[in-house]
């Protein structure tokens, strides 16, 4: 039973992590069509930012509390500058071209982001300072819940709310949801798509980084390839829950990670990866609304 | 009288809840010209998609007795959720309302393109090339050409098809669905854009491929001088029903489709 | 023009990429040691750099938008009448044999370790023309084609390895497995919508990279095989230069083999239905092609070539490992295609040999490989989507209507 509940919070804090980053990629694919390639690397960039200025700080003999702050903060501000720089050098330029072009910019910039900090940093794994501190009271549950696991719980819960609120009640979201609908009606009605799209990249972005900070304290370590496969999962839950939906993505993830967890406790932990991608390509193949997703017909 | 080219029966679409059309009666004979005609929404564009295949129909009969080369009697099949690209292979070929070419093909590849369905040289014919192959190619570009000069673009035989005049382009879709020796062309709003000298050649162009081409047309159009002028019968459509059919000068005096119409305009004025 | 506003532009520009490379950039921490790596003299780099550049992009963006028709379409002409004038015979002839010569004449010219170069970049050439069917001809982004590369590689080692079946007769079987693969993943996928595409054959290839990578019992794992047999020649035992040779020429033969079909693959009524179907694949289907058939004949046969290319990687290495077969060779297969120019066969050899030559000669650009690979993608795409020559389509001689 114990092992069940570990392999569940397991499952859970994946889950999380998970839809942290299948929310950008739903989002702005919600808006403009796109498989944002890059998504995966701006999660990494996130949390490389936060290791860098941890360990600054660190040096610098900063209290823990002030440093898990500032890095979680310098991860949200320099992903969403990044995220927004992608888009207006890589994505902006062919909003008009044929559909392969944006997606082939995409993969390109995917590549580029991560030589870029490959080179500029290193390829070796890096050890990720544990931003969050051992909780007492979590002692005797200690065996299937680790401190990171609740912390990683319950930031999605209140991102997921904060979400929620902004995207049903504030003007931007209302803005959002219109483009999402019809781009080119949002636009005769006002509605400056430009910064519309700005704004889902930016959002996005620092999703994606609380996620990269989150994941990588709990994990202990980083490099630069972390964004290909964690992007590459995050993709697959947005698709299983439909892509384009946003309670979708959150759906999807949670059942990938749970099924990623329980499958790598009880069966076998060397197909891990396999597992994932065998599941994209069967949603894709019967179910590629995915589970909330609605069904197009393509207009002729 | 022979059986009709194309005879739809109670043809019904549903999108979710929506109704797009509803029960719909149409036949066409051989060598006919008939107009489809309707306000905005009124489902004809869905029509065509339903009997090209685009859209599999939610209820009804589409049957075609397509004639044979040799007079003979020839036999009725039903249609309905056929791919596309077997209707056309069964002989019926349409253009679109936003014209759809091969932008970056030229125009004489766009009209080969046709000629696809009715030549059969695969792979290894493409590797080796082999006399039969070679023949048939031949035979496709000479044939291309002919329906170009038919149609009047053979002087734009090199250009990219994304270069053309507006009004060219829109020829080069009649040209490119001919190409499939079609007995029944599906032109939906050909004279959509065209200027009235543009739309004046269009509706020599019609009436000719029919004489000539022993092709029978169904076409959407909105232009209704064009519509008279060109048009045997006419069908009515108005919200995914049919309101009337009968001849031009029966439609003109139909208060039913008078009221479809005027109801219309009143929208928009008040 | 460089008016006041254009400056304070691209100064802002450079102050933005400033900041925003900052971390990444500057600092570098050594987590071990507790120490912390100031490198100033990048910030001035990239502020530089960036200044400089955001005038070109904007240039090259300004030109791109006024002249969607006007300007492009020079260079379009420009770069179409240099093929026109090599496909003049006066020209074409001398150009043929030149070529010819440096061809037949490189690997006893250079030393062996600039053949062997050159041989990969000929498989590179050979990867890229057959992905050209995939991607720029029929318009399917395939992201997993390193799969079907890899299954020629492990047909190849495996049946090498366990029955010592020899280079010649497993050729044409790595090519038909990869044909196999090809059917049994296109014909579940293909009928989804391009950007979906790309994503299940990056996950395909994964999946086949993780399989042998795991499956120690098939494929041996991480370790691999090695001490695969080169190619025979006619049972003549060959000296190590002689055998670089020979593999050269084997080469030379399978790229001309491989233009010789594609060029008639592309000019054929399979090649017209393949670019049509990338044109549009509602009005293609409309105009009587089977879209199903057409997308798997292209998804088939570009999985061929890349299994006889795998079959010929592992008999010139003499060993292979999944290592070998990851995503990035995919994107680096792609980004010569792209770079090429979709469906640009000329195009595909040129940015074949330039960027697998480049990085090797020049070795300060090998570092910087992936990093150009990425970028290239990019610029190509918002400046150049046709590619550095783009296909000039071919005209055709016909019978006017007697009358």
């Amino acid at each position: 039973m114990e092992y069940f509940l570990e392999l569940f919070m397991g499952g859970l804090t994946r889950g999380s992590i998970y839809a942290l980053i299948a929310l950008g990629y739903t989002m702005v694919y919600g808006i403009i069509e796109l498989i944002n390639f890059a998504h995966g690397e701006i999660y990494m960039i996130g949390a490389f930012t936060a290791l860098i200025t941890a360990s600054v700080l660190a040096v610098m003999g900063v209290h823990q509390f002030a440093i898990m702050a500032i890095a979680m903060l310098a991860a949200i501000v320099y992903s969403s500058a990044y995220g927004f720089t992608v888009e207006k050098i890589a994505y902006k330029p062919l909003r008009h071209a044929p559909r392969l072009s944006p997606l082939i910019s995409a993969i390109g910039m995917s590549i580029f982001l991560q030589n870029y900090v490959l080179l500029a940093q290193t390829s070796d794994f890096l050890p990720f300072p544990s931003l969050i501190p051992d909780f007492k009271f979590l002692e005797p549950y200690s065996n299937y819940l680790r401190p990171t696991e609740l912390v990683i719980l319950l930031t999605t819960a209140v991102v997921m709310v904060f979400l929620t609120l902004l995207i049903k009640f504030t003007k931007i979201g209302k803005a959002m949801r219109a483009t999402a609908q019809d781009r080119t009606m949002a636009m005769l009605l006002g509605v400056n798509v430009n910064r519309v799209i700005s704004t889902t990249f930016v959002i996005g972005s620092a999703l994606a980084a609380i996620g990269g900070v989150l994941i990588a304290s709990h994990i202990g370590q980083i490099n630069f390839f972390i964004g290909f496969i964690a992007g590459i999962k995050a993709f697959t839950a947005a698709v299983l829950g439909g892509i384009g939906s946003i309670p979708g993505a959150v759906l999807g993830s949670f059942i990938l990670g749970l099924t990623e967890s329980f499958a790598t406790g009880y069966v076998s932990s060397d197909y891990e990866d396999v597992f994932a991608f065998a599941l994209l390509v069967l949603i894709l193949i019967f179910r590629p609304g995915g589970l909330l997703g609605k069904s197009t017909t393509q207009k002729v | 009288m022979a059986d009709p080219l194309l005879n739809v029966q109670n043809l019904t679409m549903d999108f979710g809840g929506l109704r797009a059309l509803d029960h719909v009666n149409i036949d066409i004979q051989q060598n006919e010209i008939i107009a489809l005609i309707g306000p905005n929404g009124a489902g004809k564009t869905t029509f065509f998609n339903c009997i090209t295949g685009i859209y599999t129909p939610t209820g009804g009969d589409i049957l075609i007795t397509a004639p044979l080369r040799s007079g003979a009697a020839s036999k009725t099949e039903r249609i309905n959720g056929l791919k596309p690209n077997q209707v056309t292979e069964k002989g019926m070929a349409r253009t679109f309302q936003n014209i759809r070419l091969f932008p970056n093909m030229t125009v004489l590849e766009n009209v080969m393109i046709g000629r696809h369905c009715r030549t059969r040289s695969g792979i290894l014919g493409a590797v080796l090339r082999n006399h039969t192959m070679v023949r048939e190619e031949q035979a496709v570009v000479d044939a291309s050409y002919q329906i170009l000069e038919k149609i009047g673009l053979s002087r734009f035989v090199n250009d990219l098809a994304k270069n053309l005049p507006y009004g060219a382009q829109r020829r080069l879709e009649i040209a490119r669905a001919l190409a499939t020796e079609p007995f029944l062309l599906l032109l939906d709003e050909p004279a959509a854009g065209m200027n009235p000298h543009e739309t004046l050649e269009l509706d020599t162009l019609i009436t000719r491929i029919r004489n000539e081409e022993k092709v029978s047309i169904l076409l959407i159009e909105h232009d209704m001088k064009l519509v008279m002028s060109l048009s045997d019968r006419i069908f009515v459509m108005d919200y995914g029903k049919k309101i009337a059919q009968g001849t031009p000068e029966e439609i003109r005096n139909n208060p039913m489709v008078i009221k479809a119409y005027l109801g219309e305009e009143c929208d928009v004025e008040s | 023009m460089m008016t006041f506003t254009e400056i304070k532009k691209s100064f802002l520009t450079s102050l933005w990429f400033m900041f925003l490379t900052f971390p990444i950039m500057v600092i570098r921490v050594n987590t071990i040691e507790k120490q912390v790596i100031w490198r100033w003299e990048n910030m001035w780099y990239v502020g530089i750099g960036s200044f400089l550049l955001s005038f070109v992009w904007r240039y090259f963006l300004r030109r791109k938008e006024r002249g969607n028709n006007h300007a492009n379409e020079h260079i379009a002409n420009m770069s179409s009448s240099i093929q026109r004038i090599f496909s003049r015979r006066r020209y074409k002839i001398p150009a043929m044999v030149a070529a010819a010569m440096t061809v037949a004449v490189f690997p006893f010219v250079m030393n062996s370790y600039q053949t062997n170069i050159m041989i990969t970049a000929l498989m590179y050439v050979m990867l890229g023309l057959g992905l050209n069917i995939v991607v720029g001809l029929a318009g399917l982004l395939d992201l997993g084609y390193v799969a079907f590369y890899a299954v020629g590689a492990y047909t190849y080692g495996l049946l090498n390895h366990h029955f010592g079946i020899g280079f010649w007769t497993v050729l044409p079987l790595g090519g038909a497995l990869g044909a196999l693969f090809g059917v049994l993943l296109g014909f579940p996928v293909l009928r989804l919508r391009g950007d979906y595409l790309a994503i299940v054959t990056l996950g395909f290839g994964e999946i086949i990279r993780l399989i042998l990578e795991n499956w120690n019992e098939f494929s041996y794992g991480p370790s691999g095989i090695a001490h695969i047999s080169k190619p025979s020649l006619f049972g003549i035992k060959l000296s190590f230069s002689g055998e670089i040779t020979y593999m050269y020429f084997l080469m030379i033969g399978m790229v001309c083999f491989t233009i010789f079909v594609v060029n008639r693959l592309q000019n054929s009524r399979i090649g017209r239905a393949w670019i049509a179907l990338r044109e549009d694949e509602v009005a293609c289907q409309a105009m009587g092609i089977d879209k199903t058939r057409t997308k798997l004949t292209a998804f088939a046969l570009g999985a061929t070539w890349a299994g006889m290319a795998g079959v010929i990687f592992a008999a010139k290495t003499t060993f292979i490992n999944p290592a070998s077969f990851t995503f990035m060779e995919s994107a680096m297969i792609l980004s010569i295609v792209v770079l090429g120019g979709m469906g640009s066969i000329p195009g595909v050899i040129i940015a074949a040999l330039f960027l697998i030559l480049l990085p090797e000669y020049l070795r300060a650009f090998s570092d910087y490989r992936m990093l150009l690979f990425g970028a290239i993608m990019v610029i190509m795409m918002v400046f150049r989507p046709q590619g550095i020559i783009a296909t000039v389509r071919r005209n055709y001689n016909f019978k006017k209507a007697e009358n």
